[in-house]
C-alpha cells in the first residue's frame, strides 16, 4: 500500500533511515563533547558504524516490505534504497579509516564521525529527494559537512587550503544550481519532479527559454558536484589536500549521492525534454572520460592520480545518464557499488603507507612494495584492476563496465560512439593503473628506502574487506546484479507522463 | 514589475559570477557568492508572485537558512586558512598543485 506523504506519520516512516542517521549524528556529537578529554575515540567510531548498520537494516526492512509512496517530495523506490546502501557502505568504510587516521597521524577530533554521519544523512536525503527544495537541502547538508571534513586537520595548511577551495567552488556551484531551480520553478510553477515532468511534457511547442536556461544552469551545478570536465578543476587539489579518509569519502559517497540525484532530477523531472539535454550531457561525458584519463597519465602523486581517475569514472557514469533508461540507472548503481569498494580500498592503501598526513606521496616511493608488504601490494593491484575494469582479477569492476556498455548499446537511442570512447579511454587508463602495479611488483626496493609504517587494524580490515568483496562479487555477481536491476528509476517520457492528481492540478493552473 | 525584478536579479547574479571569476581575495569571492544567492532569492520571490503561490517564498526561507549555515562554516575555514598562510589572497595560497 503506498504511503500518503501528506500525513506526518507516514512521512516519518518514509524518512526512517535518514532520521536514524541524523539522530545518530546528533547523539554522537553530544557523546563526543561529554567524553573526558583524552579518552580513546574508538567507542565513538564503533557507535558511528553502528548507526550506519542500523540505517542499513531499516533500508533492508523497508525494501523487503515493499513500501511505496505516491507522488510526494520523497521517493520510496528501490533506486533510493540501492543508492542509500552504496552511500552507507562508503560511509562505514570511511569512518573506519578516519578512526585509524585520528589515532595515528594527526589529531582528528571525534566530531569527525558525527560530521561524516551528518554528511551521509544529507546524501541519503538527496538519493530520495523528488522535490527540488529537498535536492537543494540534501546537497547543502552534505556539502557543508564535507567542507568541514576537508579541513578537519587543523594543523595542516594543505588541509585548510583544500577546505577553502572546496568551499568556494562548492558554494559557487550551488548558486548556479539554485538559479537553475528558480528558473525551472518560474517556467513550470512547481518544484516537485513529477509535476515538473508533466508541466514540461504538456507545453506543446516545447519548453520555453526560461526552462531551457534553468535546465542548463542546473546541469552546470550538478556537473560541478560530480566533478565532470570542464568543471573538475577543484577535484585534484581538494582530494590531494584533504585528509585521506575524507578524500575516500568524497570520492565514493559524495559522488554516488550526487549522481543519484543527477539521475533522478534529469530522468524524472526533465525526461520529457530529453532532446534538450541529451547532446550537452553527451559532450560532457566524452570530455570527462578523455580529459580525466589523459591528465591522470601524467600524475605521479598518488592522491592526485586517484583524483583524476575519479574524474574519469564520473565520465563513465555520465554515459549511463545519457542513455536515459531504467537499465542505465541500474547499471549506474551497480557501477557505483564497484567503484566505491575499489576507490575507498585504494585510498585506504595510500593511507596505510603514508607515515604522515602532510606529505604528498609519489608512486615511485612504492617501488618493490610487493617484496616488503605483499598483501598490501596484492590488494592495491586488485583495486587498480577493478578500476580498470579488468576481467577476473579486477572482480566486480569488469562487470560494472560491461553493464554500463550494455546499457549504452541497448538504449532506444544507442550510444555506440560513447561506448567506443568508453572502451578506448579505459584502455588509456591502463597506462596509469598498470603503472602502479608495475612499480609495486617489478621494481626493486631501494636499499635506503624508509620502512613503511604498520597498518592499523581497522585499515587492514577495510582493505581486506573491500578486496575480498570485489573479487567474490566478481566471481558471483548475480545477487548484486539482481539488486541493481530492481532499482527501477523510470524516466518520464513525453508520451507516458504519470498522470497524478497533483500533477494534473498543477498543469491545470 | 515582475519582469524588472527578474532582469535585476539576472544582473545581480552576473555581477556575482564576474566577481567570483575575477577577484582573488577569498572573502570578496565569498561575498560575491552571497550576492549570487540573494539574486536567486529575488528571482524566487518575483516568480512566486507571478505564479500567485507561496512555494517560491518558502524556498527563499530555506535558502536564507542554508546560506547562514554556509557562511558560518565558510568564515571558519577562511580563519583557519588565515592562521596558516597569514593571508586570504588566493595567489598566495598554493601548496596544492601538480
Amino acid at each position: 500500500m503506498p504511503l500518503d506523504l501528506s500525513v506526518p506519520a507516514s512521512l516519518v516512516t518514509a524518512l526512517l533511515p535518514d532520521l536514524i542517521v541524523m539522530g545518530g549524528a546528533m547523539a554522537l556529537l553530544l557523546w563526543g563533547v561529554w567524553r573526558p578529554e583524552g579518552a580513546s575515540g574508538r567507542p565513538v567510531g564503533v557507535g558511528a558504524i553502528g548507526v550506519c548498520l542500523a540505517a542499513l537494516a531499516a533500508i533492508a526492512g523497508m525494501a523487503v516490505q515493499g513500501i511505496t509512496a505516491g507522488p510526494g517530495p520523497i521517493a520510496i523506490d528501490n533506486f533510493r534504497w540501492a543508492t542509500d546502501a552504496v552511500i552507507l557502505v562508503g560511509t562505514i568504510l570511511s569512518i573506519a579509516l578516519a578512526d585509524d587516521y585520528g589515532r595515528r597521524a594527526e589529531p582528528v577530533a571525534v566530531e569527525s564521525h558525527a560530521l561524516t554521519l551528518l554528511a551521509a544523512s544529507g546524501m541519503m536525503l538527496l538519493a530520495g529527494a523528488r522535490d527540488l527544495i529537498l535536492v537543494f537541502l540534501g546537497i547543502e547538508v552534505m556539502s557543508v559537512a564535507v567542507y568541514v571534513l576537508a579541513g578537519i586537520n587543523r594543523r595542516s595548511a594543505r588541509s585548510a587550503e583544500a577546505a577553502l577551495k572546496y568551499f568556494l567552488l562548492g558554494a559557487f556551484s550551488t548558486a548556479f544550481l539554485l538559479y537553475g531551480v528558480a528558473l525551472v520553478y518560474g517556467a513550470t510553477g512547481a518544484t516537485n519532479l513529477t509535476a515538473i515532468g508533466s508541466a514540461l511534457a504538456a507545453s506543446p511547442p516545447g519548453p520555453g527559454s526560461m526552462a531551457v536556461i534553468g535546465l542548463a544552469l542546473m546541469l552546470v551545478g550538478f556537473a560541478f558536484k560530480v566533478a565532470a570536465a570542464p568543471f573538475h578543476m577543484w577535484t585534484p587539489d581538494v582530494y590531494d589536500g584533504a585528509p585521506t579518509p575524507f578524500t575516500a569519502f568524497m570520492a565514493a559517497a559524495v559522488k554516488a549521492a550526487a549522481f543519484a540525484s543527477f539521475a533522478r532530477v534529469f530522468m524524472e523531472g526533465f525526461g520529457p525534454v530529453f532532446v534538450r539535454w541529451h547532446s550537452v550531457l553527451w559532450w560532457l561525458a566524452a570530455l570527462t572520460m578523455v580529459l580525466g584519463n589523459l591528465i591522470a597519465l601524467s600524475q605521479r602523486n598518488l592522491k592526485r592520480m586517484l583524483a583524476y581517475s575519479s574524474i574519469a569514472h564520473a565520465g563513465y557514469l555520465l554515459v549511463a545518464l545519457v542513455t536515459n533508461t531504467t537499465e542505465g540507472a541500474a547499471a549506474m548503481v551497480f557501477y557505483l557499488f564497484a567503484y566505491t569498494l575499489a576507490t575507498v580500498g585504494a585510498f585506504a592503501v595510500v593511507m596505510a603507507l603514508a607515515e604522515g598526513a602532510e606529505r604528498p606521496q609519489d608512486v615511485r616511493e612504492w617501488s618493490g612494495l610487493f617484496s616488503v608488504r605483499p598483501l598490501l601490494a596484492i590488494a592495491m593491484a586488485v583495486f587498480m584492476l577493478a578500476l580498470l575494469g579488468f576481467p577476473l582479477a579486477g572482480g566486480m569492476g569488469f562487470f560494472a563496465k560491461w553493464y554500463l556498455l550494455q546499457a549504452a548499446l541497448k538504449a532506444p537511442a544507442p550510444q555506440t560512439r560513447l561506448a567506443v570512447l568508453l572502451v578506448i579511454t579505459s584502455v588509456i587508463s591502463a597506462g596509469y593503473y598498470l603503472y602502479v602495479i608495475m612499480v609495486m611488483f617489478m621494481r626493486p626496493r631501494p636499499a635506503d628506502a624508509a620502512p613503511f609504517p604498520d597498518t592499523p587494524a581497522w585499515t587492514r580490515s577495510v582493505i581486506v574487506g573491500a578486496a575480498v568483496l570485489l573479487l567474490a562479487l566478481g566471481l558471483y555477481p548475480s545477487p548484486i546484479v539482481r539488486w541493481a536491476r530492481s532499482s527501477s528509476l523510470q524516466p518520464t517520457t513525453a508520451t507516458g507522463v504519470p498522470s497524478t492528481p497533483e500533477a494534473l492540478r498543477i498543469t491545470a493552473r | 514589475m515582475i519582469a524588472e525584478a527578474l532582469f535585476f536579479s539576472a544582473i545581480l547574479f552576473t555581477i556575482g559570477v564576474v566577481g567570483v571569476l575575477t577577484r582573488r581575495n577569498a572573502l570578496i569571492i565569498f561575498m560575491c557568492v552571497e550576492l549570487m544567492l540573494n539574486a536567486v532569492n529575488l528571482s524566487f520571490v518575483a516568480l512566486s508572485k507571478m505564479h500567485g503561490a507561496a512555494l517560491g517564498q518558502v524556498f527563499v526561507v530555506f535558502v536564507m537558512t542554508v546560506a547562514a549555515a554556509e557562511a558560518a562554516v565558510g568564515l571558519a575555514i577562511v580563519i583557519a586558512v588565515y592562521r596558516h598562510f597569514g593571508t586570504v589572497e588566493l595567489q598566495n595560497i598554493n601548496l596544492l598543485r601538480g
